[in-house]
């Protein structure tokens, strides 16, 4: 939903629809024919451009920058650069939405209940799915959405399932998504989604019923204090104890689940509210003047200026970039054609950079690629864009990157020099530091030569590619990934579980977009798969959803088959099934010894038997299934999957020696990494 | 290193020097091979716990130590609404600092309250912590006062265990503080007293030797000095002799 601007930030006036260029939230895109096509410099940082409802972004105060800049005409009939001055004008934000452009379904000096005043709440932010479960305190929610004729209920049969279902949402559109729980037991089975999603810095928003005002605090029925218990796993949470709150609580939710650092917000609404009639006003301005004031700024060109002769002082350099880059896509491509710096991307920011470009180094980390890890071992100059320097992938934090200056571009005030103390940082949206440093670079008309550089990088990735002991026999995980991508061609949305399926997914599955690639990075919690895959598919994203699963982490929420079966939604689920808990496994193998404690996933009394059943699960919700032991079955099975339409679900069997490689051990540096081995040795 | 306890290593417990099987700490020189998902315990790591929070004097944190470790006063601007307070502390128990002190109350405009707060910690991690402070929505502003010249108080009621005989005496300590009396029965005296830190440090020292029942404590209120002077050194001898 594009808004409407009266003057863009460097003064230019446009009559046609404006969206200034944003930064963070999940939704924003910059197309080039609806911003101002003339200067890319946006006043309002980190503030959803597509941020829904009806609010009018047109205004808002914030101090003037103090630089000027200049500003490349798009239009190609202007040759000339023409300097603008930055007399930004301060833009006044009302913090309200605008009037007149919602068609309630209520007249406006009709009072209505609690619960219909919410649902008219979601859909003016543009809310068209939620995944809701049904209960006792959440009744007049799910009555009110039956009266809505624009919001669908996706019903996921475990609220786990539901909250991971919005997350996959969230992950694959850029919008927020929504769920809505019960009180007590329901919202209580909501923690782990928000636990995962505020560690992954997904926007979603969740709504719990709660039980009636006059019983909180009374260890009443199915009554849980979620709002205490959450605290500290999501971004912001509300108690909602007066029905005029609602409109304002509602906004400021999605507002803050999507702007600068998304994450989770958790509304508790009591039941008594929920029946409670009143007349809302739609036009309260939102109370959140210290957060707003804080959201960081549009970058300094005296900064970005800094970071360039960085780059151009440099002689091996690499970008290391993340979740954070999600947005920037476009703009980390221009970069990466400017410079032809390497680039190599954390496991969250999977596609941000197109794997099979030949500059792109693949994941890093404890299970990135050894070429990956070298280059920021030997790096001179470390370009960390959107990135937290989780110790997933840094190991020992005085070892990594120990030779090279650290450049942090983040939007997380809090994460820069968190982990690793930076030596130029810059605290702002790596959409508009990119798009400013590409704007400099373009009109100094510098130029770059790390040739060598990239020989060096080139040696190691033949000497030490990806690589995986073939079998005439067996099917190898890592060969199951690689057909797929074969039978995709990378067109498909892949979500995965946690373990070894997950980063033999990340290794061998080239993402060359964002937003394909869905998966629980910071929490790591099994059975995300299933759900997020679900997710994804109700966001009708025109390419195959493909769960890639273990059989571990599948059967943790299996019972979502019943979900995708009811609603018919395309999820092709592929189970990598070796009978074992595979990640623990491998650590058993590698540091204890090969002594298994209790990871056999299989009947102990029958272990030639493939235990549990998937396909008879499948079968009882109705969903057509494969299993495929040998290799020559293999690709027929998966361009079966794929052509049915419909759900399906493949077992494909594979060893349980296998070890994902290359591996750093947690603690450790690249000195260390395992390239070789597996579950048939001792260690 | 073998970190797993097999039958050959808990023979040669003498000669192997494994620090798992003689409970021993390890030595400085040991290196543990990062081959392992091992977190030895290191024999000085937890230095947060170190210091007592409920030791009246604190006298050891305050002075300047090698390490940088020492109290920071924060003070912090919220929103007055139900569960501020728990947001915040939530964060400091989530990092893993410690609170001496906490003080809460309205500050000058209606609806925000001034929570001002005591943490053991270096420069670096109290700078931290104040970048994760700031992410709870309901904060508006937070300072760090302590390298800052600030103005600190906090009142301390004190009951002190007192016969008839040791009454004058206590009353002539108080007098010297310019303590109060707020209570008095045949065993015992309550003062109440308004200062800073080491005056109230000073007077629980000197009133310990009575017996003390009960101290409550405020917790340090500070506000900056717009004056910009630093009362800490205006009784050096210094300062003493340029005025002679």
């Amino acid at each position: 939903m594009a808004l409407t601007m009266s003057q863009a930030f460097c003064g230019h006036a446009s009559s046609s629809q404006i969206s200034y260029i944003v930064s963070v939230a999940s939704q924003v895109t910059i197309s080039g024919e609806q911003h101002c096509g003339k200067c890319f410099f946006s006043a309002v940082p980190c503030v959803p451009r597509d941020f829904h409802g009806t609010w009018n972004p047109r205004y808002i105060s914030i101090e003037k920058p103090q630089f000027r800049f200049r500003c490349a005409l798009k239009d190609p009939a202007e040759s000339n650069f023409f300097t603008a001055t930055a007399n930004v004008q301060t833009l006044e934000l009302p913090l309200a939405p605008e009037k007149g452009a919602f068609k309630s379904r209520f007249a406006d000096d009709e009072p209505r209940k609690g619960s219909d005043i919410l649902v008219e709440a979601l859909e003016r932010e543009g809310v068209t799915d939620v995944f809701a479960y049904p209960g006792g305190a959440s009744m007049e929610i799910h009555q009110a959405l039956t009266r809505s004729n624009t919001i669908r209920n996706v019903l996921c049969r475990h609220e786990q399932g539901e909250v991971f279902a919005a997350e996959g949402y969230a992950r694959a559109s850029g919008k927020v998504g929504v769920c809505i729980a019960t009180s007590g037991p329901g919202a209580t089975n909501l923690v782990t989604g928000l636990a995962d999603a505020l560690l992954d810095s997904t926007p979603i928003v969740a709504i719990t019923g709660q039980v009636p005002r006059r019983m909180i605090g009374t260890d009443a029925f199915q009554e849980t204090p979620i709002v205490e218990v959450t605290r500290s796993i999501t971004k912001h949470n509300y108690l909602i104890l007066n029905i005029e709150d609602i409109p304002r609580v509602i906004r400021e939710a999605f507002f803050l689940a999507a702007s600068g650092r998304p994450g989770p917000v958790l509304v508790d609404i009591p039941k008594d509210v929920q029946q409670q009639m009143s007349i809302p006003d739609w036009g309260q301005p939102m109370k959140l003047h210290g957060y707003l004031e804080r959201l960081p700024k549009p970058p300094l060109f005296s900064q970005l200026e800094q970071i360039i002769r960085l780059i151009v002082g440099s002689r091996r350099p690499v970008i290391y970039c993340g979740g954070g880059c999600m947005n920037s896509s476009k703009e980390l491509r221009e970069f990466v054609d400017l410079t032809g710096i390497p680039v190599t991307t954390t496991f969250m920011g999977l596609g941000v950079f197109p794997s099979s470009d030949d500059r792109c180094l693949r994941m890093l980390g404890m299970h990135g690629t050894v070429y990956a890890n070298y280059s920021v071992d030997k790096a001179d100059l470390l370009l960390a864009f959107g990135v937290r320097f989780d110790d997933r992938v840094t190991g020992k934090l005085e070892t990594f990157a120990s030779r090279a200056s650290i450049v942090h571009i983040d939007l997380d005030p809090a994460e820069i020099g968190k982990n690793k103390q930076p030596h130029v940082s810059l605290c702002a949206d790596v959409q508009l530091a990119l798009q400013g440093i590409n704007h400099l670079i373009k009109s100094q008309n510098l130029s770059f030569d790390f040739s060598a550089w990239m020989k060096e990088l080139n040696e190691q990735k033949t000497k030490w590619p990806l690589s995986y002991p073939q079998d005439e026999d067996f099917i190898s995980p890592q060969e199951a990934i690689e057909v797929l991508y074969d039978v995709t061609q990378g067109n498909a949305i892949i979500a995965t579980g946690v373990g070894q399926h997950q980063m033999w997914a990340a290794q061998w599955f080239k993402y060359d977009k964002p937003r394909q690639w869905l998966s629980s990075g910071g929490l790591g919690s099994m059975g995300f798969g299933l759900p997020a895959a679900l997710g994804a598919a109700v966001t009708n994203p025109g390419v195959p959803v493909v769960d890639i699963d273990g059989d571990g982490s599948f059967l943790m929420n299996v019972q979502e088959l019943a979900t995708i079966c009811v609603e018919q939604l395309p999820v092709k689920i592929m189970i990598l099934n070796n009978q074992h808990l595979g990640m623990v496994v491998q650590w058993e193998d590698r540091f204890y010894k090969g002594n298994r404690a209790h990871t056999y996933l299989g009947d102990p009394r029958n272990e030639e038997a493939i235990f549990p059943d998937f396909l008879k699960m499948a079968e009882g919700c109705k969903i057509p299934s494969a299993r495929v032991k040998r290799k020559s079955d293999l690709r027929s099975a998966i361009e079966l999957m794929l052509e049915t339409p419909g759900p399906y679900l493949l077992d494909v069997i594979v060893p349980h020696q296998e070890h994902v490689l290359p591996m750093i051990p947690s603690g450790g540096s690249f000195n260390d990494i395992i390239t070789e081995g597996d579950g048939r040795r001792i260690y | 290193m073998n970190v797993t306890s097999t039958p050959e290593s808990d023979e040669e417990t003498s000669r192997s020097g494994s620090w798992l099987v003689d409970g021993g700490l390890p030595s400085p020189s040991y290196e543990l091979p990062s081959k392992g998902d091992v977190y030895p315990v290191e024999p000085n790591e937890d230095e947060v716990w170190r210091f007592p929070v409920l030791d009246p004097d604190w006298g050891q944190v305050e002075d300047d130590e090698p390490s940088g470790f020492r109290s920071h006063t924060l003070s912090m601007l919220v929103n007055d609404a139900p569960g501020v307070l728990n947001r915040v502390t939530g964060v400091f128990a989530r990092r893993g600092y410690n609170i001496q002190s906490l003080a809460v109350g309205p500050a000058e405009k209606p609806g925000i309250s001034r929570i001002t707060t005591v943490v053991p910690g270096t420069d670096e991690s109290i700078k931290k912590l104040l970048t994760q402070i700031l992410k709870v929505i309901d904060v508006l502003k937070v300072q760090d006062l302590t390298h800052i010249p600030f103005a600190e108080r906090e009142l301390v009621l004190i009951k002190i265990a007192a016969s008839s005989k040791e009454r004058r005496d206590i009353l002539d300590v108080a007098a010297i503080f310019r303590a109060k009396t707020v209570d008095l029965s045949d065993h015992s005296i309550t003062l109440e007293m308004t200062g800073d830190l080491e005056k109230a440090a000073a007077l629980q020292r000197l009133l310990q030797q009575y017996g003390i029942v009960e101290v409550a404590r405020t917790g340090r209120v500070a506000l900056v000095r717009e004056s910009g002077v630093n009362t800490k050194y205006l009784g050096t001898q210094e300062l003493v002799n340029k005025f002679i």
